[in-house]
């Protein structure tokens, strides 16, 4: 395993859940099962692996999964493993209304928490576009192992459509985490809540995070404003915010 | 003599943001939030050689809607296609957010979005990113509130990429035939996938796999109106007190609804051979069908729903 290349499947799950898990590999780069939390408890496990894009039928899978953790009740933690890459690009998906799958799938996530289950994202592959959106930026906490690649859109199909030089894109990304794919980019904003270093266990980094309070709000504009990453956002938000409320 | 403008009769798709808002709420009732005059503009586009615009192309506000209060937000789909950027981003999750703040102490029940976007600003790609995943959160936190969420679609930039997405998270869904809501745009496949799998110059098959109508006949959205910014009016005042709540049988049945949805026409590849399947007289001419005639047709059963 190098850094270049992020860890495999199967490195991930072992450093996680050296007290074992189980996970059963589905249709559609889907990925469900258990881990068995450090301290005990357990969490359950959904994903999108294999660099899949997503598409509708597994956007529909994994929200099932979720929902059928939700149905059985007892508030288990939920962990989102993320290795995809943009949402699936066809013209069957969008007939069929690809934006109700993903959207379904968010909310489904978004439910789980609201109903006291912890959602976690882990990202150790790619992410892009539609397809991190409904994934992995979906749940309460983001953690990307070191070598994870999240973006929206790539400098060479920005350049493209912005009609602007590739290398003066790729200085222009040197000066600001506001546009430019990377891992580093996106903690900066406030996207990703932490890096987990693949070199160090990794069941000790989700023990650390799980002993955390859970945040009652999204707290990510304030964290990109922390990290000087997204200047304008959490104060843009919070008056737009006041006003509102005030009209009440 | 003067001539007098009818906002509530002007067309939504040639109307701006700002006409588009001014023809849906009661007259003079708007009040905008972080006007033009606070200059909350991107600081991001200057580096890319491009003009800004004060209210970053969208305007929020609040007013009210057939004597109800409501809040609401408008995209500029003139300015960088209704784009997400950080600014514009972080203004509609301040409206959300404020809607759920207010809703415990008598606040608006309604929070209406007029979207009209292409998705994420690439200038300012991660922040737009982010804030279009901020929204739904926010979406879901204002309707566990017991906020209606209403997107109001048929601009010229459609409801693209995250925007197609935030639209599926909203309680209702308003379309007009100019709406087109998808995900990925007609070039972005065609750039990936080749001419062969979307030829995004063929206007007619963009509007067959992301147009209103389609959406509607599939369940996609809830309610098709002709395109005159009163028409959309009326939509929004009658749907406004009729959103499903968000709950684990609202999403259980949304389940269904998208698995049935693939059961039946997975194998679909254009509008069409899916509109057949649903039993539709003439499937070939539903984009030729006047607005009346197309209203008037027997609804396939995905239409009414609360799953969403």
């Amino acid at each position: 395993m190098t850094l270049d290349e992020g860890m495999t499947l199967d490195d991930v799950l072992a450093s996680l859940f050296p007290g074992g898990h189980a996970l059963e590999r589905g249709p559609f780069g889907t990925v469900h099962g258990t881990g068995r939390l450090e301290g005990g408890g357990q969490i359950a496990l959904v994903g999108i692996v294999d660099r899949t894009p997503l598409g509708v039928d597994g956007a529909l899978l994994l929200a099932s999964r979720v929902l059928a953790v939700i149905d059985k009740g007892g508030g288990v933690p939920i962990m989102m493993l993320v290795d995809t890459a943009s949402q699936s690009m066809t013209r069957r998906d969008e007939l069929l209304g690809l934006n109700e799958y993903l959207a379904h799938l968010s909310k489904s996530l978004a439910l789980a928490a609201a109903r006291g289950h912890r959602t976690v994202g882990v990202l150790y592959g790619r992410a892009a576009a539609g397809a991190f959106i409904a994934t992995a930026l979906s749940t309460q906490v983001l953690a990307a192992v070191r070598g994870a690649e999240p973006s929206v859109m790539d400098l060479p199909s920005i350049a493209r459509v912005t009609k602007l030089p590739l290398d003066q894109l790729e200085r222009l990304a040197q000066s600001t985490p506001i546009f430019a794919p990377g891992l580093d980019p996106m903690v900066a904003v406030g996207a990703v809540a932490q890096i987990w270093d693949a070199s160090k266990p990794l069941a000790e980094q989700l023990a650390a995070l799980l002993r955390q309070s859970v945040e009652a709000r999204d707290r990510r504009d304030e964290i990109g404003l922390a990290r000087k990453g997204r200047l304008l956002a959490a104060g843009i938000a919070q008056r737009v915010a006041k006003e509102a409320a005030a009209g009440a | 003599m003067s001539i007098s403008w009818r906002p509530h009769e002007a067309d939504w798709y040639e109307a701006s943001a700002r006409e588009r808002i001014a023809g849906l709420v009661d007259p003079d009732s708007f009040v905008e939030f972080l006007g033009p005059d606070q200059r909350a503009m991107s600081p991001h586009l200057a580096q890319f050689n491009l003009t800004g615009a004060f209210d970053d192309g969208l305007i929020v506000g609040r007013g009210t809607l057939d004597g109800q209060a409501v809040l609401l937000a408008a995209q500029e789909g003139r300015f960088l296609g209704g784009a997400f950027g950080e600014v514009h981003g972080a203004k509609l999750v301040g409206l959300l957010r404020g809607a759920r703040a207010a809703a415990g102490t008598g606040g608006p029940k309604c929070v209406l979005l007029l979207l009209d976007t292409g998705g994420v600003r690439l200038q300012e790609a991660n922040a737009g990113e982010l804030s279009i995943s901020e929204t739904i959160r926010a979406i879901v936190e204002a309707r566990l509130a017991g906020v209606a969420v209403v997107a109001l679609i048929g601009g010229r930039s459609g409801a693209f990429g995250g925007g197609g997405i935030i639209t599926a998270c909203c309680s209702r869904i308003v379309v007009s035939q100019h709406a087109r809501v998808s995900v990925s745009g007609p070039e972005v496949i065609e750039t990936n996938k080749g001419v062969e799998e979307f030829d995004s110059k063929d206007r007619a098959l963009v509007w067959r796999i992301t147009g209103g109508r389609t959406r509607t006949l599939t369940g996609g959205a809830d309610r098709y109106v002709k395109g005159r910014i009163r028409d959309f009016r009326q939509a929004a005042i009658e749907l406004m007190t009729q959103a499903p709540p968000f709950t684990f049988e609202t999403l259980a049945a949304e389940q269904r609804r998208l698995a049935e949805r693939l059961q039946e026409y997975g194998e679909c590849r254009d509008a069409p051979q899916l509109w057949r399947k649903s039993g539709l007289p003439e499937p070939e001419r539903i984009a030729e069908l006047s607005d009346d005639a197309f209203l008037a047709m027997a609804r396939t059963k995905e239409c009414k729903h609360d799953a969403r």
